[in-house]
């Protein structure tokens, strides 16, 4: 047992098992959003695009998260401003925006001597998170949380059911900028924890397999909660005993966690295969007399 | 036309003017941005409290349309709309849109209480959760649509009738005075169309008012009141006093 809780006697893995906790959850939580609303790509875009934004940042010596904040930022305003005219779907607009961007920040990247801080970049230093880091990723914890609590009944209804909610005055285009806005904030932390590259794997993969296992939004955030959890603190602790790269430890942990999950869901279908078959026959129910 | 639309926000609602008809729509023209033509031409439709009115014609017609345009979905090139004597975006709470069916994502992880409670969003606003009236609204719905033991099903787990029987159930927990149904007996069998057109004749006897898009021409005469015949983007209005036979005539 000691050998597996030597690691956090150390301060800077005390750091990095908060900090990717804490980023974790957070992307766990949104991400059930994002899966449920099919916004997959535009999580995974909307973390490569943050590159420009590190390496300008770095480059003039200002706050890396905040150049990422812009880009990603500017990025969910580029992206839902062009797919609103009728002229270029979303996904295309996507895929145009996303990869100019990250090749944006790989040219500059090139034009840099310190290969060392930009690879910390695209796959993450959670071992080199500082306590300033972590109030940024408590901070922007918090606000996402925050936003995602106060306006749970809105996302989910204008998710559900968009025409309903126009109806009633509530715009579903409002809601799902607010998500974008969301997704900006939580996708910068994951940069530091997991990197550019792996980012959207917290998003994704932890609610993916809330998914599986729930199917009422709540459950699927506790669950994915958990989740994230479990696999940040597993995946660092294996990362320091096999001395392998953390972030990618992390998102196999996840991965592995998905895995598990999807087997076992099929094999709860074959052992019970009427819960496979959801949709229930119609029968002519009474209506009481208004 | 400049008639106020009231955002999302709890208690910003007009309130009925006494002695309006539930609908009213005068000369409504309608354009579909980016397409050619009118989508509706001069349509003058009135609907009086507590009936049923059907809402029929060939695909085109502009059934669909006029519901949007009274929902508020659709702008109105031209033309008054009015719900209880109140512009279309002045009394939300006031009217229902059921949506065909397919337009709702029935893969989304809610429960049927829930999707019924949502019903009750439109009275609370911005930073308000629904409390414990609203639920009991919300399951006194539910129970008169017969829908309390599916409550706690995922939505998507429900056949088609009771799909739409849960819709209705929402429109009730709104406390919506004007129901509109788009094709509200699209895909659903024989049987699972009676259970609806019983749901929604115990509504109308309850004072609601309903307009109800349909194709299915072969009870006009026993389930609704009034039957509003679309062609072109234009109207043609029959009373229909159960004189059987007669919807033959204006089978399009």
């Amino acid at each position: 047992m000691d050998y597996l809780t030597a690691p956090f006697r150390y301060g800077f893995m005390q750091n990095a098992i908060l900090a990717a906790v804490l980023v974790g959850v957070t992307c766990a939580v949104l991400g059930v959003h994002v899966v449920q609303r099919r916004m997959a790509f535009i999580g995974e875009a909307l973390a490569h695009t943050t590159l420009p934004g590190l390496v300008i940042a770095h480059l003039f010596g200002w706050s890396l998260s905040l150049g990422g904040l812009c880009a990603a930022l500017a990025t969910a305003l580029l992206i839902g401003w062009a797919s609103r005219r009728d002229a270029v779907k979303e996904d295309t607009a996507i895929g145009v925006v996303f990869t100019g961007m990250f090749a944006l920040g790989v040219l500059l990247m090139s034009r840099t001597r310190s290969y060392r801080d930009l690879t910390h970049m695209l796959f993450g230093n959670v071992l080199g998170v500082t306590t300033e880091d972590l109030w940024f990723i408590g901070g922007v914890a918090a606000v996402v949380l925050t936003c995602l609590a106060l306006f749970h009944k809105e996302l989910e209804l204008t998710a559900c059911d968009p025409i309903y909610a126009e109806v009633i005055g509530l715009r579903a285009d409002l809601m799902r900028f607010l998500l974008l806005g969301l997704v900006a904030l939580a996708v910068v932390t994951g940069i530091q924890t997991v990197g550019v590259v792996l980012t959207s794997a917290l998003l994704i993969t932890p609610a993916a397999t809330a998914a599986l296992l729930s199917d009422r939004m709540p459950r699927r955030m506790l669950l994915g909660a958990l989740l994230a959890t479990a696999c940040s603190v597993a995946g660092l602790t294996a990362s320091y005993v096999t001395e392998t790269s953390s972030g990618s430890a992390i998102v196999l942990c996840c991965t592995a966690a998905f895995m598990a999950a999807y087997a076992a869901r099929s094999a709860w279908h074959r052992l019970r295969p009427t819960a496979a078959i959801p949709v229930t026959k119609d029968e002519p129910s009474e209506v009481a007399p208004a | 036309m400049n008639d106020p639309w009231l955002p999302y926000s709890r208690g910003r609602h007009a309130e009925p003017v006494q002695g309006a008809p539930a609908l009213l729509a005068e000369s409504l023209f309608v354009t579909y941005p980016g397409a050619h033509g009118l989508a509706l031409r001069g349509v003058s439709v009135r609907v009086p409290c507590g009936t049923c009115a059907a809402l029929i014609g060939p695909n085109g017609s502009g059934k669909s349309t006029l519901l949007k345009a009274v929902a508020g979905l659709v702008s109105v090139a031209s033309g008054v709309v009015r719900v209880h004597g109140n512009p279309v975006g002045a009394c939300h709470h006031r009217l229902a849109y059921l949506p065909q069916r397919g337009e709702i994502d029935w893969a989304f992880p809610i429960s049927v209480e829930r999707l019924v409670l949502s019903g009750r969003y439109v009275h609370l606003g911005w930073l308000s959760w629904p409390g414990s009236r609203d639920r009991e609204i919300a399951s006194a719905a539910l129970d008169h649509l017969g829908l309390s033991s599916l409550a706690d099903r995922q939505i998507g787990m429900l056949s088609g009738g009771q799909q739409q029987k849960a819709l209705l159930a929402r429109a009730l927990a709104q406390e919506a005075d004007l129901l509109l149904l788009d094709e509200p007996f699209n895909a659903v069998d024989a049987r699972t169309q009676d259970s609806i057109y019983q749901a929604m004749r115990s509504l109308r006897d309850g004072g609601k008012t309903l307009v109800v898009a349909t194709h299915d021409l072969s009870r006009l005469d026993g389930a609704f009141d009034a039957v509003v015949r679309l062609r072109d983007g234009q109207v043609e209005t029959k009373p229909l006093n159960g004189v059987a036979g007669k919807e033959r005539a204006w089978t399009t």
